[in-house]
Formats: C-alpha cells, sequence, structure tokens
C-alpha cells in the first residue's frame, strides 16, 4: 500500500509474538494480537501494562526487541514511522504550536503529495466543528478544541489502521460524550480500523466492539464489551472493569447445571457454565448490581444465592444508584448497587440486611486464588484500592 | 463573599497600574543608569562625529560644529572595511550556526536522558571562557603560523601546498571570529533545544514526513527563538571585534575591519570625529540590519 494515495478501507492489524524490553524492565512479554479491518478494537489496562508501547510500536515510534506487525498483511516492522499507513491521535495532541490550525490538518496531506491539501483540511475541520478556527494557532483553542484538531489531523489522512492514545484523558463528560459519539460516527462512516488505548474503563466499553484488558505486558481477556463484563475470567478483568464481589472457597460440589462453593460456611452455587475451573479452591463472583438487598430475612429459593445477614457499613447516594457495602462475617464485605425505585436510600448505616442474587449471574474465575490474593501490589486502580480496603477490614474483622 | 473576591481581582490591575509610584520608583535606577552611562555617551558621540577641526589648534583638537561631512569622508575612505566587516561577521555567523547546531543538538536532545554527560559536555562548551579570549587569539595566532608544528606537518605530508600560508589571511580572521562566538551561538540553540518537545518531532513522522523534512518543518521552526538569540549574539559583537582581524592576532593590512580602523583613527591618528562617526555609522547599520532579521524571522509570534 503506497502512502501516497487514501486507504480504500481499514486494513487488519496484526501483532505476532511481539516483546518489548527497556534497559531495566519489560513493558511487553509477549504479545499476539489480530484486530480485523474496519473494527473498533480498545486496549483496556491500567497506566504501565503496556497499551501506550503497544501503540507505538504500531505507529512505527518504538521498535519491538521480538515480533512482528503486519498491516494489511504486509509486513511493516521494519518500515519507518513515516513510511505506514497509520496515523495517530497523541494523548498530548502534539499539534505543531508554530503551525496555524489549517497548517496542523493539511501536514500529512502535503508530506504524501495529495492534491487539494487545503481543501480537504477544511473539510476534515468542518467534521469536526472548527472551520471557523483554521486560522488560530493551537496556543489558542481551549483542550477539547485542540483534541479535536488532533483528531481531524489525523483523519484527514484516511489512515487504513487509526490510533487513539487516550484521545479523550483530558476532555470534561459532556465533550467527552460528545467525542465518542463523533468518533464512533466518523468510524462507521469511514470504515476504518480503530485501535484504541485507554485505562477508562466506560470509555473503553462504549466506543469498542471488542475490549482487550491488558496487565502487565500481556492481555488477560479480550471479547465484547458485555461478554467481558457478564463473564470476567480473572480476577484483574473482574475488578477492573468494573467493580465485582469476590469468593474464595473449596468447590463441595457439582453438577452438569450448577457448581457449590463453600466460602467460609456460605454456600455460593454458580452455573457450570460460567465456571473456568471446577474442582478445587476457586474463586467466583458476582456483580454488585446483580445482587439485591432484603431487609428481611427472605425465604430459600432454588436458583437464587442467599447470604446473611450481615450489617449495612456504608450507604453512597449517587443520585440514579445507591451503593451499599455490607459486612458479611466470615466473607467480608460486598458491595450492592441499587437502582432508586423509592426516593432515597432502602437500608441504613447499621440496619441488618439479607442479600440474595441469581446462580445464573454469578461467574467463576480461573486464576488461582492465591494469585489473585497477590495483585493488588502491583496496579494502581480504584478497584483495586477497593479490594485492598476490603482485605484490610476482612483482617480487622477476623481479629 | 465569592462574587465579591471575583469582583475585586477583575478590577484590581487597572487601578493598581494607573496609581501605584512604586513601580517608578523601582525603576528610577535603571533609568538614572541608562541616562548616566549609555545616554550621556551616546550623545557625547554624536556630537563628536560632527567636530570639525580646530582652526587654529594643534592635530588632534577639535571644536563642536555641524560637520556633517565627516560621514562622508568616512564612507568614501573607508566602504571596503565597512563591507568586509559585516561579511566576514555573515560569514563567521554562518559558519558558527552550521558548527553549533548539530553540539546544541546533540546536547538538548541526544543528551537528554544523560544529564552527566550533557552537564560535562556543556562545561566543555563554555570552558574556553575560563582563559582570557586575546590568550586564546594569540594562540591561534601560533597555531596558524607559517612555523608551527601543524602547518609544517600539513605541508610535510603534503596534505598543504608548499607555498600555503593561514597567517594575516582573511581565512584566519573568519576562522578566529568563529572559533570566539562559537559559545555564544551554542549556548542559546542549546536553551531553545533543551526545551525542544520530541512529541512534535514523533507527531511528523507519524504524519508521513521523514527525518529530513520533520526537521526542516518542525526542530527548525520550534528552535527558532535560539536561532535568532545565537546569531545576533555572534553577528553583532563580530562585526565590531577588532582583535582578530588586528594585525598583532590573526589578521594582516587587507582584513582590518571596523573596529580596527576606528581603533586606529582614534588611539593612532587622533581623528576623533572620524572615529565616532564610524562607530555611529556601524552602530546605525547593524540596527537596521537586526531589525529587519528580526522581522523576517518571525520570532514575534512564536510561542
Amino acid at each position: 500500500m503506497s502512502i501516497r494515495e487514501f486507504a480504500e478501507s481499514g486494513a487488519d492489524l496484526e501483532l505476532v509474538g511481539i516483546q518489548k524490553r527497556f534497559p531495566g524492565f519489560t513493558a511487553i512479554e509477549e504479545l499476539d494480537l489480530t484486530i480485523p479491518a474496519g473494527s473498533f478494537f480498545a486496549l483496556l489496562g491500567p497506566s504501565g501494562c503496556g497499551k501506550t508501547t503497544t501503540l507505538r510500536l504500531v505507529a512505527g515510534l518504538e521498535e519491538p526487541t521480538a515480533g512482528r506487525i503486519l498491516i494489511g498483511g504486509k509486513d511493516v516492522t521494519d518500515t519507518k514511522a513515516h513510511q505506514r499507513p497509520v496515523n495517530t491521535v497523541f494523548q498530548s495532541y502534539a499539534l505543531f504550536p508554530h503551525m496555524s490550525i489549517i497548517d496542523n490538518v493539511a501536514f500529512g496531506l502535503k508530506r504524501r503529495r495529495i492534491a487539494d491539501a487545503e481543501a480537504k483540511a477544511h473539510e476534515a475541520l468542518k467534521l469536526v466543528e472548527l472551520d471557523h478556527l483554521a486560522q488560530r494557532r493551537p496556543a489558542q483553542l481551549s483542550g477539547g478544541q485542540q483534541q479535536r484538531v488532533a483528531l481531524a489531523r489525523a483523519i484527514v489522512n484516511r489512515p487504513a489502521l487509526l490510533l487513539l492514545d487516550e484521545p479523550l484523558g483530558a476532555l470534561d463528560l459532556k465533550l467527552r460524550r460528545q467525542m465518542q459519539l463523533e468518533l464512533k460516527t466518523i468510524q462507521e462512516e469511514v470504515g476504518l480500523t480503530f485501535l484504541h488505548v485507554t485505562h477508562d474503563q466506560e470509555e473503553a466499553m462504549t466506543m469498542a466492539d471488542t475490549v482487550a484488558v491488558m496487565n502487565k505486558g500481556a492481555i488477560e481477556q479480550m471479547g465484547a464489551p458485555e461478554e467481558l463484563y457478564e463473564l470476567p475470567r480473572t480476577a484483574f478483568v473482574a475488578n477492573f472493569l468494573g467493580k465485582s464481589n469476590l469468593f474464595t472457597g473449596d468447590v463441595v460440589g457439582t453438577t452438569d447445571t450448577a457448581m457449590t462453593v463453600d466460602a467460609s460456611g456460605h454456600r455460593i452455587t454458580i452455573a457450570t457454565a460460567r465456571a473456568q475451573r471446577h474442582q478445587g479452591l476457586v474463586t467466583v463472583g458476582v456483580r454488585p448490581e446483580k445482587v439485591t438487598l432484603h431487609a428481611e430475612q427472605p425465604e430459600e429459593v432454588a436458583g437464587r444465592n442467599l447470604l446473611g445477614p450481615g450489617r449495612v457499613i456504608d450507604v453512597s447516594f449517587a443520585g440514579v444508584s445507591t451503593e451499599y457495602i455490607v459486612a458479611v462475617p466470615g466473607v467480608g464485605t460486598i458491595s450492592v448497587f441499587a437502582q432508586n425505585m423509592s426516593f432515597g436510600p432502602v437500608a441504613h448505616e447499621g440496619s441488618e440486611v439479607w442479600l440474595s442474587w441469581d446462580v445464573e449471574h454469578g461467574f467463576g474465575l480461573s486464576d488461582e486464588p492465591d494469585e489473585s490474593s497477590r495483585f493488588p501490589a502491583d496496579a494502581d486502580t480504584q478497584s483495586i484500592a477497593v479490594q485492598r480496603r476490603e482485605a484490610l477490614l476482612t483482617e480487622l474483622e477476623g481479629s | 463573599m465569592a462574587f465579591a473576591a471575583f469582583a475585586t481581582t477583575e478590577a484590581q490591575p487597572q487601578t493598581a497600574r494607573r496609581k501605584s509610584p512604586i513601580a517608578l520608583f523601582l525603576l528610577l535606577p535603571g533609568i538614572l543608569y541608562l541616562v548616566l552611562f549609555f545616554l550621556t555617551p551616546l550623545i557625547s558621540l554624536i556630537l563628536t562625529s560632527l567636530q570639525a577641526p580646530s582652526e587654529f589648534g594643534d592635530i588632534g583638537v577639535y571644536d563642536y560644529a555641524f560637520n556633517w561631512q565627516n560621514y562622508v569622508a568616512v564612507i568614501e575612505s573607508y566602504w571596503p572595511h565597512i563591507l568586509r566587516s559585516f561579511g566576514y561577521a555573515l560569514l563567521a555567523t554562518v559558519f558558527a550556526l552550521l558548527f553549533s547546531y548539530p553540539i546544541a543538538y546533540f546536547i538538548g536532545v541526544k543528551a537528554r536522558r544523560r544529564p552527566l554527560l550533557q552537564s560535562l559536555l556543556l562545561v566543555l562548551v563554555i570552558a574556553p571562557f575560563f582563559i582570557s579570549f586575546l590568550l586564546r587569539t594569540l594562540a591561534w595566532k601560533q597555531i596558524l603560523s607559517d612555523e608551527s608544528l601543524i602547518i609544517t606537518s600539513l605541508k610535510a605530508l603534503s596534505l598543504l601546498a608548499p607555498d600555503a600560508y593561514f597567517a594575516g589571511t582573511p581565512f584566519a580572521v573568519v576562522f578566529g571570529l568563529t572559533y570566539n562566538f562559537i559559545p555564544f551561538m551554542t549556548l542559546p540553540l542549546y536553551t531553545a533545544l533543551e526545551r525542544l518537545d520530541t512529541r512534535y518531532l514523533e507527531a511528523g513522522s507519524d504524519l508521513y514526513a521523514n527525518s529530513f523534512t520533520v526537521f526542516r518543518k518542525v526542530t527548525i521552526p520550534l528552535s527558532m527563538p535560539g536561532i535568532v538569540a545565537g546569531t545576533l549574539l555572534t553577528f553583532i559583537p563580530a562585526a565590531g571585534d577588532y582583535i582578530n582581524a588586528s594585525r598583532d592576532f590573526l589578521g594582516g593590512p587587507d582584513t582590518q575591519m571596523m573596529g580596527n580602523v576606528i581603533e586606529a583613527n582614534f588611539l593612532v591618528l587622533l581623528n576623533y570625529p572620524a572615529a565616532a562617526a564610524l562607530s555611529i555609522i556601524l552602530m546605525a547599520a547593524i540596527l537596521v540590519l537586526v531589525g529587519v532579521y528580526v522581522k523576517r524571522s518571525g520570532t514575534e509570534d512564536l510561542l
């Protein structure tokens, strides 16, 4: 594919056995990844997990220590950055401060000697609704406007593959939503392949067709956002992508449809098909919004897990929903999200409650339980902080 | 409360600017200094440049007059020196820029991750300042002289023609000017390049620019403030320099610059009006050249 002409459509991206070592540390252990043409793919992970390095490798700004990179079936591992049919929306935007907005946007077109560069640049600016600022300098624009210019500067080149490095990081919530929508529209209209790198799980889930969760230089799990959310395979994914209540215990009974785990005397049942491992010590979990809060002890119902009694130790009201933290002796704290169907919280701090959830809503993880308790030390996300706190609370209760 | 605070911050700067006598008071020493040591000598210089020889006086005695013919006279007799001054200064500036840019780029960009190397290289750039300018120029005179070890060995190796010489040539003078002003070029370039955000360079290569185009379209414009500062700091003193071109140092009879003729007129010929007129011409020419240059290079709208 010549860089002298526009890409007709998106191209496949294939990473084969990629390794990247920097002096003193390994950014990417071993990465194999195929992104089909025309898809919107998100690499999600905490900072330092190697996702930005992956992006830079694809852009040609770094060289892999080992492995091959193929774009549209063509090996570009040894191709220089300026010869790859790839454009990047940088996290810092990196708009040239000495050029006007229009010159910034037309820069790539002019380098490729594409006719009517200025006119095409104006079109791209119209797409992001900034054509009236074409003569300004980047410093005269707000952060959100600069971000849109950076986007226009990349998509005007019609690359086969568009790389987005935390493109919405600096925007406020409203602009973020607007840009998310715009990106999605552009992607559908133009049919480019998007590779989006972010640490924001919401951004990844709302925008991408496929999300790959990356941790410590390797992909933990990959799939459609719903799949990743509803059926996480590892504790890292379960906690990085939303919140999870996790229980560890021995498997005490397995049938074709249900598997029961004994977590410190509490029996928790999940669907066998939704568990990764079926014997020994396993970790199972359930999402907080799947859990129902009961003020009085409900009757045991087949197909539902019942836990309790527990005590509400924290209530945080968030408008549309309320999060309750319930301490259940023996299993630690459990988080419950409840829609605010009536006015205000239905339970208060200190009240005694029971918890129940559908057996079908649970999931079983594949990690060794001691592995899952080891990971909080070296990642830096909010969910890990929550887990840490939960671990501390459990410890305090135990003593 | 919050509204009140907001309102006062809005209004305050204007009243402060209008009424405070403190700013003027703080400026006073500076203004006095400039009047005393810059404006007064400048006026004295202009007046001297217009003096006429005293009718009955000795050599070197002049009366105040409006003898503007002094200017015509010095331009008529010294125009080759004037042209030579700016020509040599321009050459020295260009050579210093070509030589300094790679050094500054290496120290400011490539050595960024190794602060120790960076500091060491900077010290090496500044190190010549620890030795007197005159001594260093004299040392070069020795090195470039016909009997020096280097010249004789080059001749012995047939790398130089047997009748080649450097002492007293324009080459030696431009070489000396370049050498002496290189730190003045390197340091501002380094400061500009040290701040250069390499992410712009990556953005350039991501947008299909090869390394030469990135250098031309991104690196050079972004380091323009350094280039302008460096060339001015080199060109201005080089145009007025009288050490390198002097016969006692690297120059010869055919390499005399304006500084040398001003010196000769002032100290040897005792023709103070001619020396003053030449000084004014030098100053005016530099002001015009620099003004055009700064305007053309468009540094005012650089960030």
